[in-house]
This record gives C-alpha cells, sequence and structure tokens, in this order.
C-alpha cells in the first residue's frame, strides 16, 4: 500500500551532508552509480553512453552553487540525493503500491516488479531525487544502498552507503536519525543541520550542515595588498631603488 | 513540465466525453430528450468513445501498460488511482443508460443520475492528479479543479449542439450552456493566468538549497554536460513570446470562435446550423488543446531551483 506506515518505527536511516566540508569530487555519485549499478534497483542504464547525447540514470548528482554576492560570496558543492521524507508525496501518489516507505527504518524504495512507469512519484518530488529508467520502463531511486548497510557478508566498516564510504573528505554521514543520541543527531543539533525547502511539508530525514561562517574561519579574508611604509635598511634599498 | 500529447489528449477527450454524457442524462432526466436510436447510438458513440480513447492514450506514456490493472489499487492515498477506479466504475451506469437508451428506447433514471455523479467525480480526480502535486505551483491552486470541471461541460455541450443540430433538434438551451459555460472557461482561465503571472512558489533557490542565510543562490555549474531525465521531464520551458500567442489563440480558438458560432446557430438555417456548429467544434477542440498544451508547458517544477532556475 502506497499509505504510509500508521505506526512508524522510531528508526529513521538517512544522511548527514556537510557542506561547509564537501569538495564537488564528484566521487559519491560516481561511487552511487557503481554501487547500484548491479544493486538493489539495477541495472542504472545509460542512454547512449557513447554517443553525442549522452543521458542514463543517477541516484546522486553533485550541483555546484555560489551563495552571498561580491565579497560575502562562496562556492558552495551541493550534492542531491532522495531525501527519505517523513511525508513523501511520491509514495503516496503512487496508484500501483510500487512506492513505499518501510516501516522499520523510514528508507523509501521502488518495487520494480509492480511500478507502471507513470512518472507521477517523480512530479511529487521536489527534490528531483527520482529518475526513469526508459529501458527498464520503471522509476528509480536512492535505495540508500540497502544492500550494503545490512549485508552481513560485508566487513562491519563497509555497511554504510556507497556514497558515504567512498567520501574522500568524510563530508557524508550515515546513521540514525529518530535516535537523539546517535552520532548523527548530534552533529546535526550542533552544526544546525538543515531541511531542504522545509516550506512544502516533506519533513526530509536526510540533513544538510551549512557552511561555517566566515567569522568562524581561522584564516584573515583576502584583501588587495596595500603599500606599507619600509624601515631602515628595507627603507634605504627603496630610497636608492626609486632614484 | 514536459507536455506529453498522450496526457493532453487523455485530459481533453475524456473531458469533453464526460461533459457530453452528463447532458445527455441532464437532458434526459428533465424530459428535454427522449430516447431516439440514432442520436442516442451517435451521442453515445462520441461520448464513451472519447472517454475510452482517452483513457487508452493516457495508458500510452506508461513505461508498462501491461501493468496497468495495478494502478487500480490505491485509491487510498492516490488521486491517480482513483481517477482510473472512478473512470471503470462510471462505465457501469454510463453503459447501462446507454444500452437501455439505444436498445429499449426507455430512461433509467437512476443510470443517469450515477453516470452524471461518476462524471463529475471522475473529472474532479483527474484535476486532482495535478491539483495535488507541492512541487508545481501552476496545479496546486484552487483554479486548477474548476477549470478541469468548466472546460468539460463546455467542450461536451459544443458535441451536444452539433449532434443536436445534425438530427434536427435545435433548442435554445445548448448554445445558451456553451455561452455560459464558455464565458465562464474564459474568465477562469484569464483569472488563472494572472495568478501564474502574478506570483512565485515559495520554494526559491535559497529554500532548496539551504543557504539563504549566505546571500542570493546562483547556479555555477550543474552536476552534468548534457541533458538528463529531470531536465527533459521538468525543465520543459515554453518561450515566454509563445505563450503570449498561445494564450490569445485558446481565448479566440477556444472561447470566443465557438462561443459565437453557437449563438448564431439560432438564426441560421438548419443546415447551416450544422455547418456552424461543427466549425465551432472543430475550433474549440484546437482552442481546448492548446490550453491543455500550456497547463503542462507554462508550469514549473521545483526541481528546476536546483539547475539554474530563479523561482519556480
Amino acid at each position: 500500500m502506497t499509505d504510509l506506515p500508521k505506526t512508524p518505527g522510531s528508526k529513521k536511516l538517512g544522511l548527514v551532508i556537510d557542506l561547509d566540508i564537501c569538495v564537488g569530487c564528484h566521487a559519491c555519485a560516481v561511487n552511487c552509480k557503481e554501487w547500484n549499478d548491479g544493486g538493489h534497483m539495477a541495472p542504472l542504464t545509460d542512454l547512449d553512453p557513447y554517443g553525442k547525447d549522452v543521458s542514463g540514470v543517477w541516484f546522486n548528482r553533485v550541483h555546484s552553487f555560489e551563495a552571498g554576492d561580491h565579497e560575502c560570496g562562496r562556492t558552495v558543492h551541493f550534492p542531491r540525493s532522495c531525501l527519505h521524507c517523513e511525508a513523501p508525496d511520491c509514495v503516496t501518489v503512487c496508484p500501483t503500491g510500487a512506492s513505499y516507505k518501510r516501516e522499520e527504518d523510514g528508507i523509501v524504495l521502488v518495487n520494480a516488479e509492480t511500478c507502471i512507469g507513470c512518472k507521477l512519484c517523480s512530479w511529487a518530488c521536489p527534490y528531483g531525487a527520482r529518475e526513469f529508467d526508459e529501458i527498464d520502463g520503471v522509476m528509480k531511486k536512492c535505495t540508500l544502498c540497502i544492500d550494503r548497510i545490512y549485508n552481513e557478508t560485508m566487513d562491519e566498516v563497509d555497511r554504510v552507503p556507497a556514497c558515504v564510504s567512498t567520501c574522500p573528505v568524510s563530508a557524508r554521514h550515515f546513521g540514525d536519525l529518530g535516535d537523539p543520541e546517535s552520532k548523527v543527531s548530534k552533529l546535526v543539533a550542533a552544526r544546525g543541520g538543515m531541511d531542504l525547502m522545509p516550506e512544502l511539508g516533506y519533513r526530509p530525514v536526510n540533513k544538510y550542515l551549512p557552511p561555517r561562517s566566515a567569522r568562524e574561519q581561522k584564516a584573515p579574508p583576502l584583501r588587495p595588498s596595500e603599500e606599507v611604509a619600509a624601515k631602515g635598511f628595507l627603507a634605504w634599498l627603496d630610497r636608492m631603488l626609486s632614484r | 513540465m514536459h507536455p506529453a500529447l498522450s496526457i493532453i489528449f487523455f485530459t481533453t477527450a475524456s473531458g469533453a466525453g464526460y461533459g457530453l454524457l452528463v447532458l445527455l442524462a441532464w437532458g434526459a432526466l428533465v424530459g428535454h430528450l427522449a430516447p431516439q436510436f440514432g442520436l442516442g447510438l451517435c451521442a453515445f458513440a462520441t461520448s464513451l468513445g472519447l472517454v475510452g480513447a482517452g483513457l487508452l492514450s493516457s495508458l500510452g506514456h506508461l513505461g508498462h501498460p501491461e501493468r496497468a490493472w495495478w494502478a487500480l489499487t490505491q485509491w487510498r492515498s492516490s488521486w491517480l488511482s482513483r481517477e482510473g477506479v472512478m473512470a471503470i466504475l462510471t462505465f457501469l451506469p454510463a453503459l447501462t443508460f446507454a444500452g437501455l437508451w439505444i436498445l429499449d428506447g426507455t430512461v433509467s433514471r437512476p443510470a443517469a443520475a450515477l453516470a452524471i455523479l461518476g462524471a463529475a467525480v471522475t473529472t474532479i480526480c483527474t484535476a486532482m492528479i495535478y491539483a495535488s502535486l507541492k512541487p508545481v505551483r501552476a496545479w496546486r491552486n484552487l483554479w486548477t479543479v474548476p477549470i478541469y470541471l468548466v472546460l468539460a461541460l463546455y467542450t461536451g455541450a459544443l458535441l451536444m449542439e452539433l449532434l443536436l443540430n445534425a438530427f434536427g433538434l435545435r433548442g435554445p438551451f445548448i448554445p445558451f450552456l456553451v455561452a455560459v459555460a464558455g464565458i465562464a472557461g474564459a474568465i477562469l482561465k484569464t483569472g488563472y493566468w494572472a495568478f501564474l503571472d502574478g506570483g512565485r512558489s515559495s520554494s526559491t533557490p535559497e529554500t532548496a538549497t539551504g543557504l539563504g542565510a549566505i546571500g542570493n543562490v546562483k547556479m555555477l555549474d550543474p552536476p552534468n554536460t548534457e541533458e538528463n531525465y529531470l531536465l527533459k521531464e521538468m525543465g520543459y520551458r515554453v518561450a515566454r513570446k509563445h505563450a503570449t500567442r498561445l494564450r490569445a489563440i485558446v481565448l479566440v480558438l477556444g472561447f470566443i470562435v465557438p462561443i459565437a458560432l453557437s449563438v448564431l446557430t439560432l438564426y441560421v438555417s438548419p443546415a447551416a446550423a450544422t455547418l456552424f456548429s461543427l466549425v465551432a467544434v472543430i475550433s474549440g477542440a484546437l482552442g481546448i488543446l492548446a490550453e491543455r498544451w500550456l497547463f503542462f508547458a507554462e508550469a514549473k517544477h521545483t526541481v528546476t531551483l536546483y539547475y539554474g532556475a530563479s523561482k519556480a
């Protein structure tokens, strides 16, 4: 049923993405594509992969924005993927029951066996988390690497989503956001983790940590070099060279 | 939003079909229409044919049309599912009403009343598929449902007028209804366009990225160099000047010409009246197809905020 769970569990698995640290290397997006091409929703097909008009299914895409104007402006790299919302309209609009939100951990998934490919869920998602696979004729989306995080054949350290395991700067964190004592919840509390488009009321589980403000940064801001009056030997050298 | 032809045809054709069904049932209920074999055959074939063709067309854009029956299962949460269930349920009274009219020459009053109810509820469900989508301001508003209902009745009335003229059953009521529903439709569309142009989504690049505390947010680099599914499906843009022209076409072809021709049918010979109402149907169809194309093409989705749009 595409009704949301009547009694949602307390466990809310999700990601915390640190916009202060992300360097925009796209490694998370690439490793996501690599893992999921053989994972739960596989394959992530590409159209015309070696041609001029290449396009394909990705669960994770890294945008780059400029926030602020002029000297206050800064570049922020912004990975975008499914936020596993608590009020996901992508699930409730599904006419077939293929889209569902798991009661036990809140992960939003698509059953590829019953999806009719009507695309309505992708319209209902404000975040662009769902991408249609034109070859399979079904909708695909981030699974939070459900085939990794519960995979007992993997070492425990690897039981995190592929994007998290690969991030070279640890800008991505995985955990239970329903548990206020979890590492990710504490990180969100300490850093003022935020929801994307909170005004739409989807209540995303994933949180984004805002870039630290310029005041908190140790390095002094760069200013154009100023003329400084030289003293002593340098003043003598300056006089000699200025003749 | 990408204006898919299958969906444009589905919403306009099923709307007109249900509008015609409502008028046939209403006419029979109030005793204005006596069951007549030829008129009944043509009218129900047109009405239920348009509804059926529209529904089949809506299957055309599915990735897996053979699984379409699954879409009848989630009526508790999904307007699309409700629409499918109601469309099928409405066929029961509609076919009963049509069958008795054509084969028996009688009017089943319960079937006619249920057909009216089913047609109205199905049209509301169709509109609610769009009106329930929070990321699309152009759809999630109080204009969407009344416009779908009024345009369904209006286009049904244009078809009804052609049928009545063709069968020599000319009367003032249907041209009057065409004029009233047409003027209401034109007023609603004008108001809707003013609503569309006069505001913007509460979502902005700043709320979409959460970076508003720093300042204005602009896209520097997109995540990919080629088009992707999101941009093809949700990033469709119609040039402003084309939109302005198309709106004028909607008003002229969709409303002004058909209303004028409908009123004129009352003052000309029966043959000319049939011709006038045929031209009114064709003109109205072109205008309403343009209206529905714009309904999709002008609608902006919040995902475009991640791809450089400054508003949605």
